[in-house]
């Protein structure tokens, strides 16, 4: 497969990232979404902020990897029965619960990343697929997340003890700042050394091979960090929704965070939180559809491969000449 | 009946033969999804779609047109390789000199169209369709009973694939189409028709499906979503065989539908996994697949 090297990567931000900009639209989008709720149904807001830290933790793994999973489903689905089974079976406070929850979407990350990144490009892909298809027959069968139904009335309880999550505006601001502190992350490990050798490998990994970069640490690193925080995300929107359920385990909703970045730009920073918000309103306003928003989103998937490869963001930057 | 660690044997055969069965499904699918491979270098996300087409294909052809089984097996194969020469003539072509994921990511929105479409206009339930009188009934072999349709369907679908290695390793258009995986644009200086030879290729690849799919209706009944649960262990299924090699394809489909027959008899609970358990086993101890070379 050495004969096509020239083709173009899944990802080619060629503009240099000004942190000026990123620090200005970081701001709008902060502003944004502090005064959001004033103006739209507090509880779409948190769910699309879950989904929109689910899209960048996915983004960090294929759009400064370059590796594609079609398995992230079994973070996000693990983590939120973990966080839902603690809280409510164990009764810990909700920040316990949603910490545990995204440490243990990081383990499932260890022994699934260390599996996976054995092979590189399209098995990648089909290997986290099977993979999360694993996890999603165990997640039907084990006893802990009750099949079909689901973990269901999970309370919210109070965050530090003295935050009441029951209130929803201030569910909402909770959901914020966990967002905000996972794109920060987010952003820290892309800008980071460790982030440049990441970009490194995705753009020719035998040259950091031979540089003397153990790629495959650098890669189970990269893919234990995005499980985490989808694990975040994941813990955060059971409580959130009070429910976990198979929906978020299941393929399709891998399909849709891939969607959902692909569609606001991949590999651009803020890409995936535009895209996260366009999914769900798109899947809010059409539920009335029926299936016919499966086939939304398969066209919308055809239409952004062949002519909109870039994405919104993407677009909007190429426009400008800038890195977003 | 000779209980054999506690399991009646009839009921370890019917178990495996039901394995073979999907063993030969696991078979033809991953057959079609390594010739696309090869020559487009894509994995084909809607391969389980356009099974599930193929036996659509065969219902539509029975209740609307009366055209019985024998007749769907050849229309059928015929009807959704053209669809998929469509698919790669307006779609996958444009794909050319980017990065492969792309193909996958196309092909994903097209399995989201198809079965969305199916889904909408016939449900998730799935519709009957008879075995062909020709194969009613069965074989009584003594310690097992041998339904007639289901022999059929291991011995076609072992021919179909015995052919189709044949004519790639051993005709001489197998050798262009091997010669064009290697180096197309060589093969292209010799005056072959590449672009052809790959939108043919694609289109085959998609008619084994199909062909398939229409194997799988009188067993499975035709639902929309046939398909989408059953690629997914395709996927695996090609991991551990690697795409290397037709015949290992081949042999790994036959055989890890044996391994889940036998685990439906010992350990039901793991039927669902198994395959996934055995490609991490492989990954662990030769991640190149089983008959695939290291890239």
């Amino acid at each position: 497969m050495s004969v096509d090297s020239v083709s173009e990567t899944i990802t080619a931000p060629v503009e240099v990232a000004n942190p000026r900009d990123e620090q200005i639209v970081f701001l709008l989008m902060t502003l944004a979404l502090i005064v959001a709720p004033l103006f739209a149904y507090p509880f779409f807001l948190m769910q699309a902020l879950c989904f929109a830290l689910f899209a960048c933790a996915f983004n960090l793994l294929v759009g400064y990897v370059g590796l594609l999973s079609f398995g992230h489903a079994m973070f996000l689905g693990s983590a939120g029965y973990f966080s839902a089974h603690i809280a409510k079976v164990w009764g810990w406070p909700p920040e316990l619960a949603i910490i545990a929850a995204a440490i243990g979407a990081g383990v499932i990350g260890v022994v699934t990343g260390a599996l996976a990144i054995r092979r590189q490009g399209i098995y990648f892909s089909m290997i986290t697929l099977a993979l999360s298809q694993m996890i999603y027959f165990f997640c039907l069968q084990a006893p802990f997340t009750h099949g079909e139904d689901g973990i269901q009335a999970v309370p919210q309880g109070k965050m530090l003890g003295f935050i009441d999550l029951s209130h929803q505006m201030t569910l909402y601001y909770v959901v914020l700042a966990i967002f905000l502190f996972g794109f920060l992350a987010i952003h820290r490990i892309i800008n980071s050394p460790f982030g440049e050798i990441l970009k490194a490998i995705r753009e020719n990994e035998p040259r950091a091979i031979s540089l003397g970069y153990k790629t495959d640490r650098y890669k189970l690193a990269a893919f234990v960090l995005s499980a985490t925080l989808v694990g975040l995300a994941g813990a955060t929107k059971a409580i959130v929704a009070q429910n976990a359920s198979l929906t978020d385990v299941h393929w399709s909703m891998s399909g849709e965070v891939v969607l959902m970045t692909l569609v606001g730009g991949l590999g651009t920073v803020f890409g995936p939180v535009v895209g996260a918000f366009v999914i769900v309103a798109m899947q809010n306003y059409l539920a009335g559809f029926g299936q016919w928003v499966t086939v939304i989103q398969g066209v919308i998937f055809v239409a952004c491969v062949l002519a909109f490869r870039r994405g919104i963001v993407g677009e909007i930057a190429h426009m400008f000449k800038r890195s977003l | 009946m000779i209980p054999l660690l506690g399991i009646s044997t009839q009921a370890l055969f019917g178990q495996l033969l039901l394995g073979l069965i999907n063993g030969a499904f696991y078979a033809l699918l991953s057959l079609g999804l390594a010739v696309i491979f090869g020559m487009l270098n894509i994995i084909n996300f809607a391969h389980g779609a356009l099974y599930m087409v193929g036996a659509f294909c065969a219902y539509f052809l029975l209740n609307l047109l009366g055209l019985n089984y024998w007749f769907a097996l050849i229309i059928s194969p015929l009807v959704v390789g053209a669809l998929g020469m469509i698919i790669e003539r307006t779609m996958l072509q444009r794909l050319a000199g980017l990065d492969h994921l792309y193909g996958l990511l196309l092909t994903f929105g097209l399995a989201l169209i198809i079965q969305g479409v199916f889904q909408n206009y016939f449900g998730s339930s799935g519709l009957p369709y008879a075995i062909p009188r020709e194969l009613a009934g069965g074989t009584n072999l003594g310690f097992m009973f041998l339904p007639n349709y289901r022999s059929w369907v291991i011995i076609f679908s072992l021919i179909v694939c015995l052919a189709t290695w044949f004519m790639i390793e051993k005709t001489r258009l197998g050798a262009y189409l091997r010669a064009a995986t290697e180096n197309p644009a060589l093969v292209r200086a010799f005056g072959i028709n590449v672009p052809r030879m790959v939108t043919l290729t694609y289109g085959f690849g998609v008619a084994l499906a199909a062909l398939a799919g229409v194997l799988a209706a009188p067993i499975n009944q035709v639902r929309p979503l046939m398909g989408a649960d059953f690629i997914i262990v395709v996927f695996a299924v090609v991991v551990i065989g690697g795409m290397g090699s037709i015949l290992g394809s081949i042999v790994t489909g036959f055989l890890l539908g044996l391994i889940e027959g036998l685990t439906k008899v010992f350990y039901p609970e793991a039927s669902n996994t198994v395959v996934f358990v055995i490609m991490a086993i492989v990954l662990l101890v030769k991640p190149a697949g089983l008959f695939g070379r290291t890239a």
